[in-house]
């Protein structure tokens, strides 16, 4: 199993690596198009703010590489929003993987959502094993709409998509690495996925 | 829902856990990892580390426990005390850190909310606020509560959320150490002033001060140090009784 993270600057990675090793499995971190394209699956992270990162991803070229992978793909609360077609936060386009648009929270509720919330109406091989209604850590300002392509939901003022997938690609809003042991699990199922396309 | 938070806060100084914690059945009870991994399986939502190093070498040791309680802690975790530039910050995140607390060096030079909010992200920063009621007036203090500011809390705190902090950490210096319960006219007046989250700390004695702080306080976490660490209120017990009494907690 080789297991890249892509590394473009955007945020804390370490506590991903961390979340796999826990699991007996070294992430490289990795910003090689080569090395990326060789993994058998690959995390895309993202913390911080969206236009910043995109900026980050095009001058590696990163861009137009991610939305060319075969391997199942997770993109992590950022991650998952920039593989969406766009996002209001600073105006930015994104890869278009997900066929929904991100918006941020009305101010009827605190912004960011900060903390354990539930995820329902599961679909999808990632959450085999996992509950309905199982508590997931979460931040952040921004949420993507639902779609065809959402595979959790959550409410949070308004009921948005906590998770997609298209084809091999996967983004989940929450932070597996940092929800106990659910979240492992969620790493572990990813772990076990196979190509879908 | 998002539920409420509970977050043990430990003192930390030169990488180990300061005040005497008696807790279930630790090998070290001074070793932070130790203790952050146990309160995880317990239930607790959030740590907060609070470094009160006094040297270089201390917060050097810091980082090196940041890095092993990233490695081995599977909940979120903040860390706190002495951080004042973009370089702490960056150094902290990298170990490992989802969060880092700033306190007496946002109120010396507030620019530094605006320089890491945009660097790193609101979400990562916290502001920690110490305030005193004093003749009906909440002021800011200093260095631990020590020092009083002539800064009012309610200002202050509108403008860190301005500035674009994530969260505020208020601690009232009336009520801290009492274990007489949370400042919830203050924090329920912060939480509907603001539209950021708002921990409540100082004051935490017995289960009610919990219900009360999240029902009267409004408050979005509460965090406590000793009532959890001698083992006063079992944080899974406290879950039940939030949730019995209507409070939304991961269980």
């Amino acid at each position: 199993m080789k297991l890249v993270i892509i590394n473009y600057g955007a945020g804390n990675i370490k506590s991903i690596q961390f979340a796999f090793k826990r699991l007996g499995i070294d992430a490289v971190l990795s910003n090689n198009p080569e090395e990326i394209i060789a993994a058998d699956k690959i995390i895309f992270p993202g913390v911080g703010e969206a236009s910043t990162a995109m900026t980050m991803l095009k001058s590696s070229g990163l861009d137009k590489l991610i939305p060319t992978l075969k391997q199942p793909v997770l993109g992590i609360c950022l991650g998952m929003q920039l593989l969406c077609e766009s996002t209001e936060e600073g105006n930015t386009k994104g890869l278009g993987i997900f066929k929904t648009k991100v918006k941020r929270f009305a101010n009827d509720v605190k912004v960011p959502q900060m903390g354990w919330n539930v995820i329902k109406d599961l679909k999808s091989d990632l959450f085999s094993g996992i509950k309905e209604s199982e508590y997931m850590y979460l931040v952040h300002s921004y949420y993507a709409e639902h779609c065809d392509e959402t595979i959790a939901k959550t409410d949070y003022g308004i009921n948005y998509a906590s998770a997609l997938q298209h084809n091999n690609f996967y983004g989940v809003q929450f932070h597996p690495e940092k929800s106990s042991l659910a979240g492992a699990k969620i790493l572990e199922n990813f772990l076990k996925l196979e190509v879908k396309n | 829902m998002l539920t409420k938070r509970i977050i043990p806060c430990l003192d930390i100084k030169n990488g180990r856990t300061v005040k005497g914690v008696n807790f279930i059945d630790l090998r070290d009870a001074g070793d932070p990892v130790e203790l952050a991994k146990q309160y995880a399986d317990i239930g607790a939502d959030e740590l907060v580390f609070l470094d009160i190093s006094a040297t270089l070498e201390g917060r050097a040791t810091t980082l090196d426990m940041v890095l092993h309680v990233a490695e081995q802690v599977n909940i979120p975790f903040t860390v706190g005390g002495g951080i004042s530039s973009i370089e702490d910050v960056d150094a902290l995140l990298k170990c490992g850190a989802d969060k880092v607390s700033i306190n007496s060096s946002a109120v010396k030079r507030p620019e530094l909310i605006n320089e890491l909010s945009n660097k790193f992200g609101s979400q990562c920063i916290v502001v920690a606020i110490d305030a005193k009621e004093i003749d009906g007036q909440w002021k800011v203090h200093l260095a631990g509560g020590s020092i009083p500011t002539k800064i009012d809390l309610f200002e202050w705190a509108k403008e860190v959320e301005m500035r674009g902090a994530g969260e505020i950490l208020f601690t009232s210096m009336n009520h801290d150490g009492t274990k007489n319960g949370f400042a919830n006219k203050a924090l329920a007046r912060l939480s509907e002033a603001l539209n950021i989250p708002i921990i409540a700390s100082g004051g935490a004695g017995n289960v009610q001060h919990f219900i009360d702080t999240f029902k009267e306080g409004k408050s979005d976490a509460a965090l406590a140090a000793s009532v959890f660490h001698f083992g006063e209120i079992p944080i899974p017990d406290l879950k039940k009784e939030l949730k019995a009494n209507n409070i939304e907690v991961r269980l």
